[in-house]
């Protein structure tokens, strides 16, 4: 994998409605680096600044005072072009469904592309990959995409921003108001997304459980600033501190902690079930197994 | 950008403005508007100039915030200013080519936009004074005698009241939409007018459907709750004139008077 | 008397084309029996699509039943003189937190209900006040809706319902849009009102940690309901909630797993210190 630095946020601040009553500042000194092709989850509650932060990644916001890096160049710079930096910087909104507007899937679709002066054939194929890899059936792609269910609806919109090719995907909360079945499938599609194409991710979500098993790296957002920023384990090391903000880390790991505090020798960098099985059967075997070399007098 | 607009948006305070009944304010709104077409020369301009700005001071509401409801109707107080500019005929003062400003016409320009400036302001002293709800209010019972002859007084009453509460939330979603639209490339700012119109298309569906559901499930969430129109429907906050409330009337019938006089009794224009 | 009581209930959608024939029937509930006693607080489970919203619809007399019969309180929703006692007796806090305050302040929003059924002005201050209060959100009282969070708006709509002193309270998905914070403050009211007040609460949501403390839990599925009991019950079938496309909590999986691999771990794990014993116990 390339080792080079696709965004770099260097002392990022954005403040919403300077100067009134309802002034607030939304990002604080936000300094980053994210690498090509990274998987990367951002974590915070409601008002953390993390929907903010994505919005500035492809330009669609500006900082009040700080700079963006793309591959090197500064987006502030009156030369740069935004357009191309959001047709390589890809972003999906919260409930991007809402933002579907054509009589048909495939049209819809093809919006993207066609904004960034492909041809028609070309936009269409472009849209029938897109529509393929989000895994809808063929025989919809001419209906309206307001007959869809609304995991489906949520498919086609994700589609609506891979069809454009991005080699930056952002998410906002990709699953809000989705059943589990629906979110699966749409963490699942964006994990294929980066193993497969090697795109880099970046997956907002205020659930650590959800992104714990898929992202290489978490950033954890407070108050508009980077309070954590590491690989889960490293960050659910501080589940204390998150659960002190309203985040809670998954719940194996205040399980496994909880185990150590009494006294049993478990695996605490766990954090998925699967690792916390295989942790506990471990140390509970190994036990029993001492337990039984251990020779008791007079007992047999 | 879309967050600017004032109108319709409430800004809570502690003030004898924000506590007058609604029906003050809205009758005191129509006066202030009527005083403004009688209005003629500089006197009643400085009376009507003054007015404002004592109940803007007196409302508690900081006065960019009224400032900021301007904004969004620039452009047509620039048209209309323009119009009158050029179109008003009369004595010529430059000429250029075929189109000549006159001294009328510059008189009716600067004049009607400090008009139109001010009704806006008047406006949104009201609106950011008086909750929708009893602004609702205040006109479902200065309207009540309509209904006798089979005007549905209530439910435009409710119909406006709830406009009011969803404008902020449908420009809020306006601008997530667009923002969504330009992140798959939109462009809502370039071209001729013909190319805008076409481009607001994937802005305009989306809220229509939008503002259709958020309808509909607001429709079940009042009939849930009991909803049935006016009949039989009792006030959390019925309207009871109080005294500053006679006050007020005599103070805006006041005002309304030296306007009228200021235009019979002295010449003008000054 | 039961609170709720439904025997056989059926409803279908029916969609039409423009000429008005009919294009697909969809059943949204097959044959569906639910009592519910006063006082209780149960929860009913089930991924989107599976019926759950189209039966709280029903408890509310916003549907009326196709087929079956359904009372609330005693009272047939089916009859429509009884319509606006029914939706008094069962108040309804809805899934999207924008879409059901009307009013633009929140003490105006909570007395929208009283003020429909008639009662005296100053009676609706003091529901007002008591309801606001009851769900932790009287400081907020002279608020605009639109600068609260979703979890305050979700507790400002049950406090609108509270106001008209229901007997019970559905809540249909109200923290499917929440963040985890508010998700925790809307489940913690409900209880709170069912312990206090006695009201009885109908939960509908498809996270299963929410359903932990309730009394009874109900699992529906293509319109029926195919689980049900107490929540540890439930919890010990992780197989089949699977199945049923729900998302077991972590620690129950585990547990779950623990199990089967020959560990002494009881069924129908709920809580995390409930297996943080069950494992201690096993290692000594």
């Amino acid at each position: 994998m390339r080792e080079s630095m696709s965004i770099i946020l260097d002392k990022v601040n954005h403040i919403y409605s300077p100067d009134t009553a309802y002034q607030i500042q939304a990002l604080r000194d936000v300094s980053l680096e994210i690498l090509d092709g990274q998987f990367i989850g951002i974590i915070g509650h409601t008002g953390s600044g993390k929907s903010t932060l994505i919005q500035h990644l492809n330009g669609l916001m500006r900082a009040t005072s700080g700079h963006i890096y793309f591959h090197g160049k500064d987006i502030y710079d009156e030369d740069f072009d935004l357009r191309e930096l959001r047709n390589r910087v890809g972003l999906v909104f919260q409930y991007p469904e809402h933002q579907l507007f054509e009589t048909t899937i495939f049209d819809d679709v093809c919006f993207g592309p066609k904004n960034q002066g492909l041809s028609k054939d070309e936009a269409g194929l472009r849209a029938f990959e897109a529509l393929r890899s989000v895994g809808l059936p063929e025989e919809l792609y001419y209906q309206s995409p307001f007959d869809l269910s609304g995991g489906q609806k949520r498919r086609v919109a994700i589609a609506g921003v891979l069809a454009m090719k991005p080699e930056v995907l952002i998410l906002d909360e990709p699953t809000a108001g989705l059943d589990p079945a629906g979110r699966d499938e749409i963490l699942d599609l964006v994990a294929r997304m980066h193993r497969e194409r090697g795109m880099t991710v970046l997956l907002v979500s205020h659930s650590m459980e959800d992104v714990a098993k898929y992202v290489q790296r978490i950033i954890v957002m407070n108050q508009g600033q980077v309070m954590l920023d590491g690989t889960p384990k490293q960050v659910f090391a501080h589940y204390k501190e998150l659960e002190a903000v309203g985040l809670a880390a998954p719940q194996v790991t205040y399980l496994m902690h909880e185990l150590v505090e009494r006294g049993l020798s478990v695996d605490t960098e766990a954090t998925t079930v699967e690792e916390a099985r295989a942790s506990l059967m471990e140390a509970l075997t190994g036990l029993v197994a001492a337990r039984r070399d251990i020779h008791v007098p007079g007992k047999d | 950008m879309l967050r600017d607009i004032t109108l319709g948006q409430y800004y809570p305070a502690d003030s004898i403005v924000h506590k007058l009944d609604p029906r003050v304010k809205l009758f005191g709104t129509m006066i202030y508007i009527v005083s403004l077409f009688v209005m003629r020369g500089v006197v009643a301009l400085g009376v009507a100039t003054l007015f404002l700005f004592c109940v803007i001071r007196v409302s508690k509401v900081p006065f960019r915030f009224m400032v900021r409801g301007l904004k969004a109707i620039m452009v047509l107080l620039l048209i209309t200013a323009v119009f009158n500019l050029f179109l008003t005929p009369g004595e010529p003062l430059v000429s250029v080519w075929k189109i000549s400003v006159t001294e009328e016409g510059l008189t009716n320009a600067v004049m009607m936009a400090i008009r139109l400036t001010f009704l806006i302001l008047g406006t949104s002293i009201m609106t950011l004074t008086t909750t929708p709800n009893q602004l609702t209010d205040g006109m479902e019972k200065a309207l009540m005698p309509l209904s006798k002859v089979g005007v549905p007084v209530h439910a435009i009453a409710m119909m406006m009241s709830i406009a009011l509460r969803f404008i902020p939330i449908l420009i809020e979603e306006t601008d997530k939409i667009m923002k969504a639209q330009m992140a798959r490339g939109a462009d809502f700012e370039s071209g001729n007018l013909l190319r805008r119109v076409k481009n607001m298309i994937p802005l305009l569906v989306p809220l229509f459907i939008s503002a259709f559901r958020r309808a509909d499930d607001l429709a079940m969430a009042m009939e849930a709750r009991c909803y049935q129109g006016g009949r039989g429907r009792t006030k959390m906050k019925p309207l009871r004139y109080a005294g500053r409330d006679g006050a007020a009337y005599l103070l805006l019938l006041g005002y309304l008077a030296v306007v009228i006089a200021c235009r019979i009794l002295l010449p003008w224009p000054q | 008397m039961e609170m709720i009581r439904a025997e056989q209930l059926v409803y279908e959608y029916i969609r039409r084309d423009e000429e008005g024939n009919v294009e697909a029937i969809s059943t949204a509930l097959d044959h569906v029996d639910l009592h519910v006693r006063p006082g209780e607080f149960i929860a009913i489970l089930g991924h989107n699509g599976s019926g759950k919203s189209t039966l709280a619809k029903h408890i509310n007399a916003l549907l009326t039943p196709g087929e079956g019969s359904l009372w609330v309180d005693g009272k047939d929703v089916s009859l429509e003189e009884n319509v606006y006692d029914v939706r008094q007796t069962a108040g309804m806090v809805f899934q999207n937190p924008d879409n059901q305050i009307i009013a633009s302040v929140v003490e105006e929003d909570v007395g929208f209900g009283p003020e429909n059924i008639g009662v005296p002005t100053e009676e609706i201050w003091q529901r007002v006040e008591e309801s606001l209060r009851a769900v932790g959100m009287l400081k907020y009282r002279h608020h605009s809706p639109n600068k609260l969070s979703g979890g305050q708006k979700q507790r400002v709509a049950i406090a609108g319902v509270m106001a008209m002193q229901p007997k019970c309270i559905v809540l249909d998905e109200p923290t499917a849009m929440l963040d985890p914070n508010g998700r925790r403050d809307v489940i913690r009211t409900a209880h709170e009102l069912n312990r206090e007040k006695g009201v009885t609460i109908v939960l509908i949501t498809h996270y299963m940690e929410e359903v932990v403390d309730a009394d009874r839990v109900f699992v529906m599925d293509q319109g029926k309901i195919v689980m049900q009991g107490t929540p540890r019950e439930i919890f010990s079938q992780v197989g089949k909630l699977k199945e049923y496309r729900l998302d077991v909590p972590q620690v129950t999986i585990l547990a779950d797993m623990l199990r089967q691999a020959g560990l002494d771990i009881p069924l129908g794990v709920l809580r995390r210190e409930e297996l943080v014993d069950a494992i201690m116990r096993a290692a000594m």
